[in-house]
């Protein structure tokens, strides 16, 4: 079976500025991937030719199959690839209620995100018409986790999921995740920290210098991390 | 208590009638950040179409006013957001005013070429007729423009709290890209939200028109009231810019009615929009510091000082050959290409390397030019005290303005320059009512040619000023100011004495070319210096390149060939204008405008050369080629993948195409 999500020899950057210089990787169906790699290898750029907001200037993008080298970031949410960035990816001058509606540009129904939001996070219904800038760190993150769980997408993917939160946090936004994947959304995990997403992934990749430079199952992966991040030749 | 009354209602229909304008103006500006200046030269272009339609093609009154507000005025806001817009979203301020200021002089020019100027009266709705409420008549026609607002009010809030697409307006202030990663499709948010603004305008235009008139200017500059109410409403809140039009018309309103009838009030009561903009100006919270933005700043190389000084040399002998190639009435011109350059290099420190802009830079020219006239003296040192009383005025000026940051200070500069407009210009102090002052030539200078020798040597004179500027600690201290306000307050530098000192600088400059402008027509009248004639002096900067002196000097030349065009080929009418607005629209979003592209054609030219045998390949050299290959290469892959995969990818997820 294709993987949902594959990278092709993709190079891309910024300018002048090459920052990923021919990856390759392949996201199978239902898995869930971490992409783990030190400060400045690349994995923020790596998503962002995934979801489609940097071009690649060479090599193929494949989503479910097809190329999409040149299609819009909004053309691919609605075909069902869900992108969390990095950072809070909420809209902090809208409410926790207007945040979810928009939800509902990739393709549910109003009144079901509202419901699987609010079930799942109980405290995002007590603060439904609070504005989302006023929510903690948290709570934003399980804002913006919502809208994956309410637009039940094919591909999820997340950047730095874990950055600036409590462990406990941290620990139920995997829950989701894994709760997610068995439920056979595939999702793709970046993250600086390892120990956090390799314990919800069934496959690892380490991406050093713009260079896809291991894969594996998570223990192996966690095994040699060490040596990966630091360069050494195991 | 009757007056009271009727002032009552007098003032409440035109804050009506503001709210609707003003309201469009918020609604761009809180889904696009881009603050459009053309706001009220929409409305203008659109209440002429009105115009045409009922009178001219004779359709009835409320068919042309649907066919404008509901067809016409969203088209052309939809399409103003596509073609100039769009790729504003992250720029400076600068150079977001700078190109809805082109859009603003495209209209005038278009309305110009479209409808020649002819006296065109314009009739209320339904007449005359009305109804009265106690002691106070109230046409049906004042009745629609408060219905209207109401019904504004009500549509607006309801789209922007209970629709999806209103939502999606909002959050896309808050985060475009963020946003298309939900699956919006953001242009066409824009889109509409332009749309909208571009209808309301239209819609104020048409409803404004009985009672200010149908004319290009007064009609354009009636934004100035809705930028006032805008104000009120911190460019954000609805309920409060209402509250703002309102206000502002009940206080336009009593001062016609209870302010004495003398002379020097007259011009008080033209300015009460500019002064109540002022107000809310200063009044407003203050803006918290700007961290900073990598956007766009790139400045040109700055020449070293010999060369600028061989070109200056240079510069002044060709004005020489040409001077004396040229029969006298050109050689006026020369002259005044030349001072409109000094202009121009006035705005080269405050806007080129400040990134303030200033919205009425000719106000100053005007001060200059008051000086020397007033001083009636042909010594040189008239020009001095011309630039020290405009640098006086411009750090006052400064001073209360000090707190304001980005577009709020381009406002306050443009609510001064109509203050000065109506207030000072037209006072016994400076032109009087109507008048024009007479100013003497430099002394011991006879002919055109001398006077157009003064001129370009002074322009090379400030020009160099300018560079050394730019070279020196200050001029560093300027442009870390620009790229990083709040970088500058934590390494402790004093933000507001460098802003003072940069403000009555470019004044100074400005009142400098205002004396010499002074001595070169030896009759100045305040319609020379009016705040619609500074918009395509600022235009024509930026389009020109305010980031550099050659920059000041061809825009100056622009500058002063436009009206000669313009009289040149009288059927082209306000088409030149057109075309400088057209103009703005490419260029206006690169700061250092048509010369940096001569300034890279010149370097390109160098790289052509042999590399000279004496000189092994320096680092430099190589490193300039090896860039100037990898950015072909860039390109070259570039059109491969987009010809490759020029076709629609299809996402088969479900089943669901993806369209590009």
């Amino acid at each position: 079976m294709k993987p949902i999500l594959e990278l092709v020899g993709v190079t891309a950057g910024y300018g002048r500025i090459e920052v990923l210089h021919g990856v390759d990787l392949a996201l199978p169906r239902g898995a869930v991937m971490a992409l783990l790699g030190p400060n400045g290898a690349g994995k923020s750029t790596l998503l962002k030719v995934a979801s489609g907001q940097i071009r690649a200037t060479a090599g193929h993008v494949h989503v479910g199959g097809a190329h999409v080298n040149g299609a819009s970031p909004d053309a691919l949410a609605r075909a069902g690839l869900c992108t969390i960035p990095e950072g809070r990816s909420v809209f902090p001058n809208l409410t926790v209620r207007d945040n979810l509606r928009l939800s509902t540009y990739a393709g549910a129904r109003a009144a079901d995100v509202y419901g699987t939001a609010f079930d799942r996070f109980p405290r995002l219904a007590e603060r439904a018409n609070q504005l989302a800038g006023s929510l903690s760190g948290g709570e934003q993150q399980m804002l913006a986790m919502a809208r994956a769980l309410a637009t039940n997408p094919a591909v999820l993917l997340v950047d730095e999921l874990s950055m600036g939160l409590a462990p406990l946090v941290v620990r139920e936004l995997y829950e989701v995740v894994a709760g997610l994947a068995a439920d056979g959304v595939s999702v793709l995990v970046v993250e600086q920290f390892a120990d956090a997403a390799l314990a919800v992934a069934d496959r690892a990749a380490v991406l050093v210098h713009g260079r896809v430079v291991a894969t594996g199952g998570p223990d192996e992966i966690a095994d040699e991390l060490a040596n990966l991040y630091l360069g050494s030749v195991t | 208590m009757s007056g009271l009354i009727a002032f009552t209602v007098l003032g409440l229909v035109t804050g009506a009638g503001y709210a609707v304008a003003a309201s469009g103006l918020v609604l761009t500006y809180s889904t696009s950040r881009v603050f459009n200046v053309a706001h009220g030269a929409i409305g203008m272009v659109m209440a002429f179409l009105c115009w045409e339609l009922t009178v001219q093609r004779g359709l009835p009154g409320w068919l042309a006013v649907l066919l404008v507000v509901g067809v016409a005025a969203p088209l052309l806001g939809a399409f103003a957001e596509r073609v100039m817009m769009r790729h504003l979203a992250g720029a400076p301020e600068g150079t977001t005013l700078v190109v809805t200021v082109g859009l603003l002089i495209m209209l005038i020019g278009a309305a110009q070429a479209i409808w020649p100027a002819t006296a065109r009266p314009v009739e209320p709705f339904f007449g005359q007729r009305g109804f009265r409420v106690g002691s106070a008549f109230v046409t049906y026609h004042d009745l629609v423009m408060v219905a209207a607002a109401l019904v504004v009010a009500a549509g607006l809030y309801s789209l922007l709290s209970r629709t999806r697409i209103g939502a999606a307006m909002r959050a896309s202030v808050d985060n475009r890209e963020l946003l298309r990663l939900y699956g919006a499709r953001t242009s066409l948010v824009s889109a509409l939200s332009w749309a909208i603004g571009a209808a309301l305008a239209a819609l104020a235009g048409i409803l404004l028109t009985p009672v200010v008139g149908l004319s290009y200017f007064d009609l354009t500059l009636l934004v100035i009231s809705a930028y006032a109410a805008a104000v009120v409403g911190r460019l954000r809140s609805l309920p409060w810019t209402f509250v703002g039009a309102l206000l502002l018309g009940l206080a336009q309103s009593y001062a016609v009615g209870y302010l004495p009838p003398t002379e020097a009030l007259s011009g008080l009561r033209a300015a009460i929009p500019a002064l109540f903009l002022f107000a809310a100006l200063l009044l407003s919270p203050q803006a918290t510091l700007r961290v900073g933005q990598i956007k766009g700043i790139a400045g040109v190389p700055v020449p070293p000082a010999r060369r600028a000084l061989v070109s200056g040399v240079l510069l002044v002998g060709a004005a020489a050959a040409a001077s004396f190639a040229l029969p006298a009435a050109q050689n006026d011109q020369l002259a005044l290409g030349f001072v409109y350059g000094i202009v121009m290099l006035s705005l080269v420190p405050l806007t080129g390397y400040g990134g303030f802009v200033s919205l009425t830079q000719l106000t100053f020219v005007g001060i200059g030019a008051v000086t020397v006239a007033r001083l009636g003296t042909a010594s040189p040192l008239g020009l001095l005290a011309a630039a020290a009383v405009a640098a006086l005025v411009g750090a006052l000026v400064a001073l209360p303005a000090l707190r304001l940051r980005g577009l709020y200070l381009a406002l306050s500069t443009l609510a001064f320059g109509l203050l000065m407009d109506k207030l000072v210009f037209q006072s016994s102090l400076a032109f009087g009512f109507n008048g024009s002052l007479s100013v003497p030539r430099l002394a011991g200078l006879r002919g055109e040619r001398a006077y157009v020798m003064v001129c370009a040597a002074a322009f090379v004179v400030v020009g160099l000023g300018v560079l050394a500027l730019r070279r020196s600690g200050y001029g560093r201290i300027l442009l870390a100011m620009r790229d990083s306000p709040a970088g500058c307050a934590t390494l402790g530098l004093n933000m507001r004495w460098t802003r003072v000192r940069l403000f009555a600088l470019s004044a100074g400059i400005a009142g400098f070319a205002g004396g010499l402008l002074g001595g070169l027509r030896q009759t100045v009248a305040a319609t020379d210096f009016q705040l619609m004639g500074s918009l395509p002096l600022l235009l024509l900067a930026v389009v020109a390149g305010v980031t550099s002196v050659s920059g000041a000097a061809l825009g100056g030349m622009a500058l002063m060939l436009l009206p000669v065009l313009a009289s040149a080929f009288p059927a082209l009418g306000g088409l030149v204008y057109l075309l400088v607005g057209v103009a703005s629209v490419g260029l206006g979003r690169d700061p250092n405008g048509v010369v940096s592209h001569l300034f890279k054609l010149g370097r390109r030219r160098e790289h052509w050369r042999p590399a000279p045998a004496r000189r092994p390949p320096s680092s430099a050299s190589t490193e300039a080629t090896r860039v100037s290959s990898a950015e072909a290469e860039q390109s070259s892959t570039e059109n491969n993948s987009g010809a490759e995969h020029s076709g629609t990818p299809a996402l088969p997820l479900r089943g669901a195409g993806v369209n590009r």
